[in-house]
């Protein structure tokens, strides 16, 4: 019995997960190491990389930023009732509900050409939508929760005695945040980085509506891989893809990592 | 004094910038989508909405997340109890892998079926002999959801497994009960709301689901064309309202399905 249930589950795993990567990893040298290299080499692959890179940095900045706040306001703040509280929290979980698509959709819908604001920006010389601003906040909306959702319970259990025992002894407001709340959430912290890296890397549909997907423009990694697919240029959309995934693979193993210095803390 | 009121200004600074980016991040795009799908009245959504395609589409993809979800319900409660309760090299391996389909771009997960089950790969040409095919027919769509909803069961039945007290096991076992009586009596009741709460985050995710979907499914309307990639054609064909009439029912079911979760994990939480 017990084997079946082992094997069972192996399998599973091989067929669905590991399979899959080893075949995106032969694809993309299945014409040897120059295809691969030429893969990457074109001008539009490092110019989309170079987008997502981008996109990434300033996305995981802002967001950890205001999901540390958000989060330490929405457990501790005593300037917002409980209800307001408990109406916001459930308002932080929505984009994972939304469609990426849908997601994308909402940002044009405010801030395309056609709209009021958007023309408002459009006179000051600023595009936002088949632009880089679009694209960030597209990422910014989709990955708003993760790291909010990784600090919050945390900050929950931790309580605010020793907080409040800081504060009684002179601390100030910053002294107490770095020297007691920060050790304690640090992990989480990281963890919810690591999740906002990876899903500002992967994120497709947001981007791709509102970007247009524009060559050398507003392209990115994975609306180029979209877009060899489609233009049949497997190998090239392979070797995309196998760097993806090899930064996913990377990321995962940073998981493993805070989520192991999570628990002794 | 003054250093006292620099500090008043200060707090009064971040937190309304804090809630001001919450604000206009989160709610105004989801105010503005329901404001525009009603823009043009009730008649005109009822309209976009019943239109067959819009219709078709979102029938076909409840009906095939709902599939998807199934298969994970199983798949995930299998995988979680074996890698809970059994040690078996490589189980580790395993438990960090599982959350590799949160961590893949979902293009690449797109690209990998598609290499997996086309009609030149070993998988695709077998399927192809026995008469059916997999890739741009409705089986690759289940296949693309099953892989991106994958760790949601596992993920919330593994910490109800960690925690569950093995006395009420034993007391079954001492009791004269069978192995499969103790596992249908005792262990699955105490897994249940792991599966269901997982299963739920599951299928709205399947709901939602585009890059996999798009590269794999043929997108033909009617048949394999699911709601999330008939909104982006119109969005590219420019009819912005049958996208968000489309959008806001999806939106709509999507968020019924995430307070039930809360509303259910609350419930444990406080109960």
């Amino acid at each position: 019995m017990r084997r079946l249930w082992i094997g069972l589950t192996v399998a599973v795993f091989s067929v669905l997960l590991i399979i899959p990567v080893i075949r995106i990893a032969m694809g993309a040298f299945d014409e040897g190491w120059g295809g691969f290299a030429r893969g990457l080499a074109r001008p539009e692959t490092l110019h989309a990389l170079y987008m997502t890179g981008l996109i990434v940095v300033i996305v995981t900045i802002v967001n950890t930023l205001f999901g540390v706040m958000l989060s330490l306001y929405l457990v501790r703040a005593t300037w917002l009732g409980n209800k307001v509280k408990q109406l916001l929290n459930s308002i932080v979980d929505l984009p994972f509900a939304v469609s990426p698509v849908i997601g994308g959709l909402m940002i044009v819908l405010l801030l395309g050409p056609e709209t009021a604001l958007g023309a408002l920006f459009n006179k000051a010389g600023i595009n936002i939508v088949y632009a880089l601003p679009g694209m960030i906040i597209a990422t910014l909306f989709v990955t708003f929760p993760l790291v909010v959702r990784e600090v919050m319970p945390v900050l929950q259990e931790i309580g605010s005695a020793q907080e409040e025992a800081a504060a009684t002894l002179g601390a100030s407001a910053w002294t107490t945040f770095w020297r007691v709340t920060w050790p304690s959430i640090r992990w989480c912290v990281v963890y919810g980085v690591v999740l906002t890296v990876a899903r500002a890397m992967g994120e497709f549909g947001a981007v791709l509506v509102v970007s247009g997907n524009i060559l050398f423009k507003t392209q990115t990694a994975t609306t180029l891989v979209y877009q060899d697919v489609e233009n049949f240029n497997l190998t090239a959309a392979n070797s995309i893809a196998l760097v993806l995934a090899a930064g996913s693979v990377t990321l995962l193993l940073l998981m493993e990592w805070a989520k192991s210095r999570r628990e002794v803390h | 004094m003054s250093s006292m009121l620099q500090g008043r200004w200060w707090s009064w600074g971040f937190r309304s910038t804090v809630m001001l980016y919450f604000i206009v991040l989160i709610i105004f795009p989801i105010i503005g989508i329901y404001g525009q799908s009603f823009s043009s009245g009730w008649a005109a959504f009822a309209d976009n909405i019943t239109e067959p395609l819009a219709w078709k589409a979102v029938l076909l993809t409840v009906k095939l997340a709902l599939i998807a979800t199934v298969i994970n319900m199983f798949i995930g409660t299998m995988s979680a109890w074996v890698l809970i309760r059994y040690r078996f090299p490589g189980r580790r391996l395993l438990n960090s892998l599982v959350d590799l389909p949160f961590a893949l771009p979902t293009a690449v997960a797109g690209l990998m079926i598609l290499l997996l089950l086309g009609p030149r790969s070993s998988v695709g040409g077998l399927a192809e002999k026995l008469g059916f095919t997999i890739l741009f027919h409705q089986p690759a769509i289940v296949i693309a959801m099953v892989f991106v909803t994958f760790p949601f069961v596992i993920r919330a039945v593994q910490p109800l497994l960690e925690e569950m007290d093995s006395s009420e096991e034993e007391a079954a076992y001492t009791l004269g009960a069978t192995k499969a009586a103790t596992f249908w009596k005792v262990i699955l009741p105490s897994m249940l709301p792991g599966i269901l709460s997982g299963a739920m985050l599951a299928f709205s995710r399947g709901l939602a689901e585009f890059g996999a979907v798009v590269l794999v499914a043929g997108n033909i309307p009617g048949k394999t064309l699911i709601a999330s990639v008939y909104i982006f054609g119109e969005i590219e064909s420019d009819n912005a309202i049958g996208a968000t009439a489309v959008s806001v029912l999806l939106l709509t079911f999507s968020f019924l399905i995430l307070w039930t979760v809360n509303y259910v994990q609350m419930r444990r939480k406080n109960g």
